[in-house]
């Protein structure tokens, strides 16, 4: 259980893909929805959005960035190395139903969490259009399957290195100006997330955003993932991960993502120090 | 020879003095010595009609095993626990014997009471560092099989009577590691861990199966336990588990913990041992705990150990009703921790990065007794104070956690959304389907929730053999 079949390496090495056999997991994940895996006896609990699932082959797969000593400890797992722990799946699933036109804006890795949900979107018969973005072109991940998972696809970076020069907020704005969008789903960094869900406001246009609040068990039992919604306290790992964009309090999320930086640092700093070490 | 008895005094548990030991990790009782076991046991009076079988919420025949412990007979002692207790170097260590057994001891009277607890936990210990491992015996398959989902103490409870009997077991644990809040929420100093998966270890070499990583209600359904892992019966040990807060401004700043939070980050995940092990941890120097539980003293006494300056319980009532266990509210006192009682916290106060540095309480005075019975605390006008705090733990309590029960519409739940179930038999409102332990009575203590277990397995067993 828990194998790693097939890893791949994404935007010069800063995002990685790995396909998990979990096929308990598979068969009952739907859109929307999170595992939490664990690696070695020593590691965190994280969570991760799927990217994917495959009941069949009783496959599910995640795409992280490399942002500390865990996802970095992934990245270090070949094929045939198995992560120690996956509980899932958790959290509600994406409720999708056919609403007319729907835009879906992704970011970084949020394109990856996004992605199930497009694609979902558009088999409940809605006319998807789907924007994604990042720092620049060689960040620039799952362009394809976005492409194939929507009817209409834009690219944006923040540098112009490909695609519009800009925001995806700017194409969003575009896009709202011209089409009457029932829904805007917005998957990202937590500022991006924000931004979208202020200008959709403007546009009396119903927002969906996926947050990506630390956590520890994803059960719902100790609260770690405890996020302000419509000035009420909500739990990412039950409630969520999905929300009404428009309620949720971000400053307060970004705030609260901040909670281990500097021993977050540490740890990651030692990791390193340890490869070279074995490497060297 | 009932005088030379009394004559003994109380055996003095070896212990980690104070200094040394809030700073480490280490089990604070040591536990006795052979002799000091022995000596203890010649204090039983074995009376005839013993009460302190009577108090004890699975049964053990108590005067049964001390009598064997006296006649140095260890390994005939811990089989005569395991009659009615599969976990006793936990109850040894966790239960609250001074309202339990040694609570109606005969001569706790006039004296100190047998230390009934101390001698569990020595049989136990024995058994596992120096025994043979053999096992008690087991009956022939019965080709039953039931899910046990909710590997605490409940649950391991029913498992290890059930596999007795001769039945199929499947124990289901969502978390990693198995033991429910034996491992999440009793810190290592309290119970160590390594016992926790012995006791496990010892009803899988029963033939009990584990499968971790499993959260009933999500990874599978309750319905699908029957209708596709083909079970003959579930029982639903899964816990209270859903962390309550004090809803007061300022709780989201970060370095507010609910206990399970801290709990399970400190113990389940070895954040003690960062970074060695990956969890990381606030670590406060002025911590304010929140609540005078045995979970409150728990995350006082972790907090201490983690380097703390200055630990505070804060609780709105007084000493006299606060819940927690007198061992552990003495072991907090001895380790440095101060009480702040009958005081309320009103708001907590943060930093511009959003983490806590004070929190703000008020003084409180005993009112009326509230339907618990308890006196109600009652602010006392113009009494504000601020505490300096850079770490809070809330300690107040946990409520039914509805993963489980949301996904199984015809389990019949309380208006808190515990699960109702039998008082003498542990049978839900559904078919086949059995509860115990703190999911149903709320959040309560390790060998209440073992007594529910016992109750349920009698039940279970019944159904499997005779039928609902």
């Amino acid at each position: 259980m828990f194998e790693i079949l097939k890893r791949e390496e994404m935007a010069n090495g800063t995002v990685v893909l790995n396909e998990i056999s979990a096929p308990r997991i598979a068969r009952k994940a739907k859109p929307g929805q999170f595992v939490i895996l664990k690696a070695t006896e020593t590691g965190e609990r994280i969570p991760l959005t799927m990217a994917d699932t495959d009941p069949k082959k009783g496959t599910i797969t995640i795409i992280y960035a490399v942002v500390g000593k865990s996802t970095a400890l992934f990245k270090s797992l070949q094929v045939g190395e198995k992560f120690l722990d996956v509980i899932g799946p958790l959290g509600q699933p994406t409720h999708l139903e056919k609403l007319g036109t729907v835009v879906c804006v992704g970011g970084g890795t949020g394109i990856a969490v996004l992605h199930p949900i497009t694609r979902g979107l558009k088999e409940a018969g809605n006319n998807v259009i789907a924007v994604i973005g990042a720092r620049t072109k060689d960040l620039l991940i799952l362009e394809d399957k976005m492409k194939a998972a929507s009817h209409e696809l834009h690219v944006c970076t923040d540098d112009g290195s490909y695609g519009h020069h800009g925001f995806v907020t700017d194409v969003l704005k575009n896009v709202l100006e011209k089409k009457d969008v029932k829904m805007v789903v917005g998957i990202g960094p937590v500022p991006m997330m924000k931004f979208v869900s202020k200008l959709t406001h403007d546009y009396g246009v119903k927002t969906l955003v996926s947050l990506n609040a630390i956590m520890v068990d994803g059960t719902g039992m100790c609260g770690c993932c405890r996020v302000t919604v419509g000035g009420q306290t909500r739990f990412a790992c039950v409630d969520g991960p999905e929300f009404d964009g428009h309620k949720v309090d971000f400053d307060e999320l970004a705030q609260r993502l901040d909670a281990y930086k500097d021993l977050e640092k540490q740890s990651y700093e030692r990791y390193m120090q340890e490869c070279r070490c074995k490497a060297g | 020879m009932a005088e030379k008895k009394e004559k003994i005094p109380r055996q003095k548990m070896p212990e980690q003095p104070p200094e040394v030991r809030r700073r480490n990790f280490i089990e604070v009782p040591l536990g006795y010595e052979e002799n000091e076991a022995v000596e203890e046991a010649k204090r039983c009076l074995q009376c005839k009609n013993p009460s302190c079988k009577e108090g004890c919420p699975v049964g053990i025949d108590i005067p049964g095993f001390i009598n064997l412990i006296t006649q140095k007979e260890f390994t005939k002692a811990i089989r005569h626990v395991w009659e009615t207790n599969s976990l006793p170097a936990v109850c040894g260590r966790v239960c609250p014997q001074e309202s339990q057994c040694e609570g109606k001891c005969i001569l706790g009277k006039k004296g100190d009471p047998v230390a009934i607890g101390n001698l569990e936990r020595f049989v136990a210990d024995r058994e596992r560092t120096q025994g043979k491992g053999e096992l008690p015996p087991i009956a022939p398959p019965t080709g039953k099989r039931v899910a046990v989902v909710g590997s605490g103490p409940s649950g391991l409870t029913v498992a290890g009577d059930l596999i007795r009997k001769g039945h199929g077991v499947t124990v289901f644990e969502a978390f990693h590691k198995p033991g429910g809040v034996l491992v999440y929420g009793i810190p290592e100093f309290r119970l160590p861990k390594e016992i926790v998966f012995s006791e496990v270890n010892f009803l899988e070499r029963l033939g009990a199966k584990l499968q971790c990583n499993a959260v009933v209600g999500k990874s599978i359904t309750l319905d699908e336990l029957f209708e596709e892992e083909g079970f003959d019966a579930v029982y639903l040990g899964v816990g209270a588990g859903l962390p309550r807060f004090l809803n007061i401004p300022g709780e989201n700043l970060i370095g507010i913990y609910s206990a399970n939070e801290y709990l399970t980050r400190a113990n389940l995940m070895k954040a003690y041992l960062f970074p060695e092990y990956d969890t990381p941890i606030v670590l406060g120097k002025d911590v304010a705990v929140f609540g005078a539980g045995n979970v409150a003293m728990d995350s006082a006494r972790t907090a201490m150990r983690l380097g703390a300056n200055r630990v505070r319980i804060v609780y709105r009532r007084s000493r006299d009703e606060m819940p927690a266990r007198a061992a552990e509210i003495h072991h907090a006192e001895e380790e440095g921790i101060e009480f702040y009682l009958l005081t309320a916290p009103t708001r907590f106060i943060g930093d511009n990065k959003g983490r806590v540095i004070a929190v703000e309480c008020i003084q409180m005075k005993l009112g009326e007794p509230d339907e618990s019975g308890r006196r109600r605390p009652v602010p006392v006008e113009d009494s504000k104070f601020r505490l300096d705090c850079d770490l809070a733990v809330i300690a107040v309590g946990a409520g039914a956690n509805p993963m489980l029960t949301k996904s199984t519409p015809d389990l019949k739940l309380n208006k808190w959304g515990y699960i109702i179930a039998d008082p003498e038999t542990g049978k839900t409102s559904k078919k086949g389907v059995w509860a115990g332990g703190d999911i149903v009575t709320g959040s309560a203590t390790v060998i209440l929730a073992m007594g529910a277990g016992r109750m349920a397995s009698e039940s279970i067993h019944k159904y499997l053999t005779l039928g609902w």
